[in-house]
């Protein structure tokens, strides 16, 4: 890259704690837009609790998220940020989230599911929020699914479905957490081809993923994170074929040990 | 075997069946208060503040561990001695049962949201929604839905107490089978009719609470 893409979402010295427990213990993280960035960690180290601070489902203990070059609440005074539900909610139409479970709405048909939010959530009319609902559908392989019911789907594509909700909002960037850890093996293809199409329209991504040979080939930047801190970050090739830590290393091992 | 005389309750079966009519009004006053009234103790309930919790807690606990018929007697004895107003015996009746339907919608209400994962909420907030629109967009549906089968069971049990109103003197069904059957001398037939009035009303709403029960399980 020669003149760098301008910063879509930074988070600054991010912690959060659970009670007594510190889950995120000061995480920096800039991404520029177009980027793709791979989270890796063991399981507990915090990639879920990162994912939900960005777009503010969980709301840092301490630290500040910028979207767009603007920070988000204000200080309180007391050296933590101070929340407003409406910005909040404003923040998360263009912070989308898929998650490991899909959580699709059982009561509404797949189109609805679709349309659900760029009607209530932007104001769509009717034919504009079916129109998009039906593009993004179509986009994963879906469109001949509309108005099916999210339990007659297997769970590949519930999680398709779940892709085209997101991307309904035209998020600038698109968190995925997992998005095929709940999967049986056969579907997991399916969902990482749906993912991998998005990057073909310069999507802004950041997924938590175990696969890594598709963080391999997918990612710009992949991040590893261990016990609530980012360890090592870098281009997929130094970070998974030549990490510096050893942590990493291991980690790295251990998964790609499991594919045989 | 005594001589039974159905043709004397027949011959004033417009009395019984205006008097129906009051009871079923009874019967969707009360459950309408019960269920709206119900969300309101429910969220109480779910509430993490203990000064809302806990008064919640005691009002359900109240209405589900005494008669109804001494809730309907205290409302319409006792509370004119608290408050200094006598209400109607219709208005005590409809207070009385609509506040033990709200203590028990209360909890219908309660394990419904309960039955909604969590998940649903987060996609919902992840998509932009406000809090408002989840729940009653995504959450109250689902809910809902899920509670058909307890609310009916509600309602039909709410239909059964409202008899206890005839106690004082709200003249509903039962109140008019009392007092036809003193009156005539034919309680056996008045009560065996009257019996078959509240069936007649009440089966239908069991069915088709197992009907949509078991569609939903299909
Ligand atoms: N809402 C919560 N309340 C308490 N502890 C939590 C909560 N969410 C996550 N944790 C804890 O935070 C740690 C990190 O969790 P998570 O971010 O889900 O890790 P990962 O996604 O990397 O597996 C875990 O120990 C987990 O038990
Ligand atoms: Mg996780």
């Amino acid at each position: 890259m020669t003149s760098p893409e301008p910063v879509v979402l930074s988070a600054t010295a991010i912690t959060k704690r659970f009670g007594t427990v510190d889950v995120l213990k000061g995480v920096d993280l800039t991404v520029r837009k177009g980027e793709r960035i791979a989270i890796l960690g063991s399981s507990g180290s915090g990639k879920s609790t990162l994912l939900r601070c960005l777009n503010l489902l969980e709301r840092p203990t301490g630290g500040t998220i910028a979207l767009d070059g603007r920070t988000i609440g204000r200080p309180d005074g007391k050296g933590c940020q101070r929340y407003d539900e409406r910005e909040l909610d404003r923040v998360r139409t263009r912070v989308g989230m898929v998650f490991q479970q899909f959580n699709l709405f059982p009561h509404m048909r797949v189109i609805e599911n679709v349309m659900e939010a760029p009607r209530g959530v932007l104001g769509k009319s009717k034919a504009e929020a079916q129109a998009i609902a039906e593009r993004q559908l179509a986009a994963v392989g879906l469109a001949e699914k509309a108005t099916a019911w999210p339990a007659q789907l297997s769970g590949g594509q519930q999680q398709r479905v779940a892709i085209a909700r997101a991307l309904a909002m035209d998020p600038e960037v698109l968190l995925l957490d997992e998005p095929t850890s709940s999967l049986d093996p056969e579907l997991v293809g399916e969902v990482l081809a749906a993912i991998r199409a998005l990057s073909d329209e310069g999507r802004t991504m950041l997924i938590v993923t175990h696969e890594l040979g598709f963080a391999f080939h997918f990612a710009t930047r992949v991040l590893f994170l261990h016990d609530g801190k980012v360890l090592e970050e870098g281009p997929p090739e130094q970070v998974l074929k030549a990490p510096r830590e050893e942590r990493t290393r291991r980690f790295i091992e251990r998964f790609t040990e499991r594919r045989f | 075997m005594p001589e039974l005389q159905f043709g004397v309750v027949f011959a004033d079966f417009d009395l019984l069946i205006r008097a129906a009519g009051t009871t079923a009004l009874l019967w969707a006053a009360a459950f309408s208060v019960g269920w709206s009234a119900g969300w309101i103790v429910a969220f109480g309930r779910r509430s993490p503040r203990l000064v809302l919790a806990i008064p919640a807690r005691g009002f359900v606990e109240c209405f589900r561990n005494t008669p109804v018929l001494v809730q309907l007697i205290w409302f319409y004895y006792a509370l004119p001695v608290l408050i200094g107003i006598q209400m109607p015996a219709f208005g005590a009746a409809v207070l009385a049962l609509g506040l033990n339907g709200t203590a028990y919608c209360a909890e219908i209400h309660r394990n419904g949201l309960q039955s909604v994962a969590i998940g649903q909420w987060e996609a919902g907030r992840a998509l932009g929604m406000g809090r408002l629109r989840v729940f009653f967009r995504i959450i109250l549906p689902q809910a809902v839905s899920r509670m058909i089968p307890a609310y009916t069971n509600r309602a039909v049990e709410m239909a059964k107490n409202t008899s206890v109103a005839s106690v004082i003197s709200v003249h509903e069904l039962m109140y008019n089978a009392r007092l036809f059957s003193s009156q005539n001398y034919v309680p056996l037939e008045t009560f065996t009719v009257v019996a078959g009035i509240y069936f007649v009303v009440i089966w239908p709403i069991s069915l088709a609470s197992s009907l949509i029960e078991r569609r939903r399980s299909a």
